[in-house]
């Protein structure tokens, strides 16, 4: 993320800053006065954001954003749970497709230009395990290839290498990703440490959401636990920076009601709002594994699937109004995913079964509004076997987030993603286009593991610093196999350095892990041609 | 409660609360009541470090009676003693024992001091199905011995494995033992105590922490401390072949009169060898007072049932347990015996109330999770390597084996009122779920070896594991005392094991496919993916601090 150094440089010297704080303007004489830090505190709050919306369970895309081109073979296709071509939701000035009758808060976004449709996204080789293909959307991985760790955790471990040493700081103060729900998912495990707080996690931060937490029962074991409890609220370094921030925030735009989406949601607004710099939130949402009685049975437009898409959709619509109502509009983008589609060709009881490719959302004002893609070709006569293929790749959103939204290099990006992806126009990427000099978050925290040069092509030095004792540094490969132990053995405390030689090991992402006592970072090396 | 107050509390407001509570009116009539998983459970979670499955069912297929009386008589010989694992130059060879061969030479005893330390940790790792372990942990916690004060290795091994060797047997005898200890000789100055310059440091302390305490009825006078020390002047190591001697020159032969608390008995000073028997003078006068049994019997309750005592508990247990005691002429086991059968350490009211110490939480998730550790014969500096990395998680948990912060041993089992609540604050909750964090996600790699956790093979010991319900019911049964509802059961298992599905099949299917097919590496991620969050999310609940 450049944003701190471009607005410093894009300060002159004894410049009148555009600004007015309570009403008085301030002058400004130069970027290292302590006056101009403090503001410059409040401006890189306008950090950029992306909140991840998992649909869990495999979402029917097809009934969610209807082909009106191909109707009558997709009706054709699903005649039980086809939605009627007149009761499909049409879109501004795109005759082509509309969405599920649900969904008119979408359809309010997609008007006011707040919404781009991805038709289609999928993967080569589409896994239909509910696990296995999460892993794969979670993990960024190929289908073929099992990594255990995020797409969200590396492009984090990237932008703060460092961290957890010396986290949290004052240029990071407050978690690298959130998520919503008592889990951290697979998305924000790092190559090493998970990167996210799942701020319903006990251990951390309690009942933003009502979270389960089993009552301390009347005895001395509750005692004991509400003793252990209160020392666990007191101590997450983070407890405070978030309950702040939610508490700053008083008043919000409606939300519906009994949408646990929303709710969701409206937490990540007052967190964005109440000044986290955290750059991921995720949240969840899950039923959409509908084999049976998808609809229902005498209106397909009403049902369980109806339900869903009508919560999503209302939840989301108001999440991008109330981010406009706090004035965090152009802070914050969005999209959807859900680890599969669903069968062209419905089931006889009422539903569908699991499928390929699917189309997705991208939310906020600052997406580039649209439909991206053309509605799937479905055949005449659709069989059981027959799928949606990908027009595009699912890692081909992520890139282009990561290099548009996140200001993320190309060469970085190959080490998030482990290859080049095709860039998609979906946000507007104004932010990155200047060319920042140093950026704090890469020397924030304690830096214990570097290597010079990166990208490398044949071999690269790693920098260590030991706090002495046994000190450990392997060198793993993208899928977490271990190629080689540079270092294992006892050290004073210090500085020291080893080569890595890659020899014939193919160009691509390799870790340098530290492991130094209980502590452990990790530095990802890129090895290129 | 009310999620402001507990939000809000500094402490639990339970003190005032507790003294109008009366706690439990049960006593120590023997238990006659369920004796199923739930039971083993708490029963050897009190008594070994951690209630491995493997060791529940064994326990189960005993009664009650039977599985307390093999738990006090351990059958196993005692452990192998320490090597050296170090590659300092000694006398003996790397991989030989040290004991028997004392030095002065100050490198190596710290090689060695260190040696111990990490062969401790080994020991409590592969304790057997006694309560040997915890107990000997319990007296190097009683006589609070520091090893950086001993500084001589032979004087500290042989200090410790006194206290394994008496651990179940006679208190007296145990006493006198520590008393001409060279271990203890030098700790507490005895070695320096003579007639001419007599140094009271033991004489306090044998009174203070080891056999009287500081109840509200003892009342012995500083100069009975320094009438004990006279008495105690005379024992001395030779330094030359590191035993101890009786040295009847420097002897205090006076007699010795005590105060109104020890009805004023003299014990006449004696000359020549027969002065070493005023120690046994002293002992016996000392543990004419109820005094020694009843602080025995509560230093035992707080270590094995739960550190408050209130009035009930006092009348119904400690006095009853102290007077067993005094019968058996100080024996220990048959105060254990009643405690473990008692219909009071099995109240509902006494489970799952112990906050686990460093020790407990870090040495109990390794046993139950069963993680394998280098071969301590064929490996065993790898074995060593890795038992100072536990070693050191310990010590950073505020629990240095061996080192105690001082006589007293550690706050957590005297400091009024807080107790075992010492062990757990801001510095020291964080550190132990990183603890927990570490071993179930990288584990720990060293000269080529690793230990971790290993959540698949873990898994694969439980009776069902393909149904996710009986996998978190029985993961529960060997790690966690703490009933979690059925409410959050369901929001583990929808949210970790379910990947957010609604059926259980699933996951079914997910370990039904792995078993077909374990080599395969996206099956095996699947299912071990997210067995490790849940066990780590287990153990990073707050209800996974008490045992």
């Amino acid at each position: 993320m450049k944003r701190r150094t471009f607005l410093k440089n894009s300060v002159p010297a004894a410049a009148i800053l555009p600004a007015v704080v309570d009403g008085y303007s301030i002058k400004a004489f130069n970027s290292n006065s302590p006056l101009m830090q403090a503001l410059m505190d409040p401006v890189i709050d306008t950090d950029h954001v992306l909140v991840i919306v998992q649909l869990s369970g495999g979402n029917d895309g097809l009934n969610m954003v209807i082909p009106i081109s191909t109707y009558s073979n997709y009706y054709n296709a699903r005649t039980n749970v086809a939605i009627a071509q007149s009761s499909i939701l049409p879109l501004t000035n795109y005759s082509l497709s509309g969405l599920h009758p649900a969904m008119t808060g979408l359809q309010s976004l997609y008007n006011e230009g707040k919404l781009n449709i991805v038709q289609a996204v999928g993967y080569p080789a589409p896994n239909f395990s509910h696990f296995r293909a999460t892993d794969i959307w979670m993990s960024g991985s190929s289908s073929t290839d099992v990594v255990n760790s995020g797409w969200g955790g590396r492009y984090l471990n990237t932008e703060y290498p460092n961290f957890p040493i010396g986290y949290p700081n004052s240029t990071m103060p407050d978690p690298l990703a959130v998520q919503i729900g008592s889990i951290t998912s697979l998305t924000l495990q790092g190559p090493s440490v998970n990167m996210g707080m799942s701020i319903t996690n006990p251990t951390s931060f309690y009942n933003l959401l009502n979270n389960v937490l089993d009552p301390a029962p009347n005895n001395q074991m509750g005692d004991e636990l509400t003793y252990v409890r209160t020392v666990a609220s007191q101590t997450n370094l983070y407890a405070t920076r978030i309950k702040n921030a939610a508490n700053s925030v008083t008043a919000q735009n409606p939300y519906p009601p009994n949408n646990s989406l929303g709710e969701q949601l409206k937490i990540v607004a007052r967190l964005v709002k109440g000044g986290l710099k955290t750059r991921i939130y995720m949240v969840n949402y899950s039923g959409f594994d509908t084999h049976s009685l998808q609809v229902n049975a005498t209106d397909t437009t009403i049902g369980t699937h109806a339900n869903l898409l009508k919560n999503v959709s209302d939840a989301i619509k108001a999440f991008v109004d109330d981010c406009q109502y706090l004035g965090v509009q152009d802070r914050v983008i969005g999209m959807t995913f859900s680890e599969f589609g669903r069968r062209i060709k419905s089931n006889s009881s009422g539903g569908t079964d699991h499928g390929a490719a699917a189309p997705l959302f991208l939310f906020g004002k600052q997406v580039i509004p649209g439909v991206t893609g053309t509605n799937p070709a479905i055949p005449v006569n659709t069989t059981v076997n027959d799928n949606i293929p990908f027009q595009y790749d699912f890692r081909s959103i992520y890139a282009s987030i990561l290099e548009k939204w996140f200001c993320v290099s190309t060469s970085t990006l190959q080490t998030i993603l482990f290859q080049n992806f095709q860039s998609l126009n979906i946000c507007n990427d104004a932010a990155c286009r200047t060319t920042g000099i140093n950026d704090p978050n890469q020397v924030a925290g304690e830096e214990l593991i570097t290597n010079s040069p990166n990208p490398f092509t044949a071999g690269t030095k790693i920098k260590f610093r030991t706090k002495g004792g046994h000190t450990l540094i392997q060198i793993i490969d993208m899928l977490g196999r271990v190629i080689s132990t540079p270092v294992d053995r006892e050290f004073t405390a210090g500085t020291y350095t080893t080569d890595f030689e890659s020899g014939p090991l193919p160009n691509g992402v390799y870790y340098a892990r530290l492991q130094n006592g209980p502590i452990q970072q990790v530095r990802p090396m890129l090895k290129v041609r | 409660m009310d999620r402001r107050d507990f939000l809000t509390a500094r402490k639990p407001k339970t003190i005032p609360a507790q003294a109008a509570r009366f706690r439990t009116y049960s006593g120590i009539n023997p238990y006659s009541g369920p004796w199923t998983r739930n039971e083993v459970q708490h029963l050897l979670k009190r008594t070994l470090f951690g209630s491995r499955k493997a060791d529940i069912d064994y326990f189960l297929t005993r009664t009650p009676d039977q599985a307390v009386d093999e738990l006090l008589n351990p059958t196993a010989p005692l452990p192998l003693p320490p090597v050296n694992d170090y590659t300092t130059v000694d006398t003996v060879a790397p991989g030989a024992t040290w004991i028997n061969t004392p030095v002065s030479d100050g490198t190596l005893n710290s090689n060695r001091r260190a040696s111990f330390k990490k062969w401790w940790v080994g020991v409590m790792l592969n304790q057997d199905r006694s309560i040997r372990e915890k107990l000997t942990l319990f007296w190097a916690d009683h006589f609070g011995t520091e090893t950086d004060t001993i500084g001589n290795a032979h004087y500290i091994y042989w200090h410790h494995a006194l206290l394994r060797q008496n651990c179940l047997g006679n208190f007296k005898q145990l006493i006198k033992n520590v008393t001409i200890d060279a271990g203890m000789l030098r700790y507490l100055n005895g070695y320096l105590n003579t007639n001419t310059a007599p140094d009271e440091n033991y004489a306090r302390e044998f009174q203070e922490l080891f056999t009287l305490g500081k109840g509200p009825s003892v009342a012995y006078t500083e100069d009975d401390v320094k009438k004990a020390a006279k008495i105690f002047t005379g024992w001395r190591i030779n330094g030359t072949t590191f035993t101890v001697f009786w040295d009847a020159s420097k002897h205090d032969t006076t007699s010795k009169q005590f105060s109104t608390y020890y009805n004023n008995t003299i014990i006449a000073g004696r000359t020549g060898a027969d002065g070493a028997l005023e120690t046994d003078d002293l002992i016996n006068m000392v543990f004419s007072k109820d005094e020694v049994s009843k602080y025995i019997c509560r230093s035992l309750y707080r270590w094995f049932v739960y550190y408050r005592i209130d009035a009930g508990t006092e009348t119904n247990v400690i006095a009853p347990l102290a007077q067993i005691f005094r019968a058996s002429n100080y024996d220990i086991k048959p105060v254990l015996a009643a405690l473990f059968k008692s219909e009071h350490f099995f109240d509902i009211q006494n489970q799952g109330c112990h906050l686990k110490s460093p020790v407990d939480h870090v040495i109990s998730c390794l046993r139950e999770f069963g993680v394998v550790f280098p071969n301590d014969n064929t490996e065993y500096a790898d074995a060593y390597g890795m038992w100072n990395y536990i070693r050191n998680w310990l010590a950073n948990l505020n629990q240095d084996i061996g080192d105690p912060p001082n006589v007293s041993g550690w706050p957590a089992y005297y400091q009024e009122p807080q107790f075992h609540e010492l062990w757990i604050n801001a510095d020291t909750l964080p550190k132990r779920n990183q603890f927990t964090d570490t071993m179930i996600t990288n584990g720990y790699t060293r000269n080529g070896k690793k230990i971790l956790i290993n959540a698949v093979e873990f898994a694969k010991t439980l009776p069902n594991p393909s149904d996710p319900n009986a996998l978190i019911d029985d993961t529960l049964a060997v790690i966690y005392r703490f009933p979690l509802s059925a409410t959050t059961k369901q929001q583990i298992k929808e949210q970790i094991l379910l990947s957010n599905q609604a059926q259980d099949y699933y996951w079914t299917n997910a370990w039904n496919a792995y078993i077909a097919s374990p080599t395969d590496t996206a099956n095996y991620n699947i299912v071990n993916g997210r067995l490790k969050l849940f066990f780590q999310y287990l153990m990073n609940l707050s209800e996974y601090q008490l045992s």
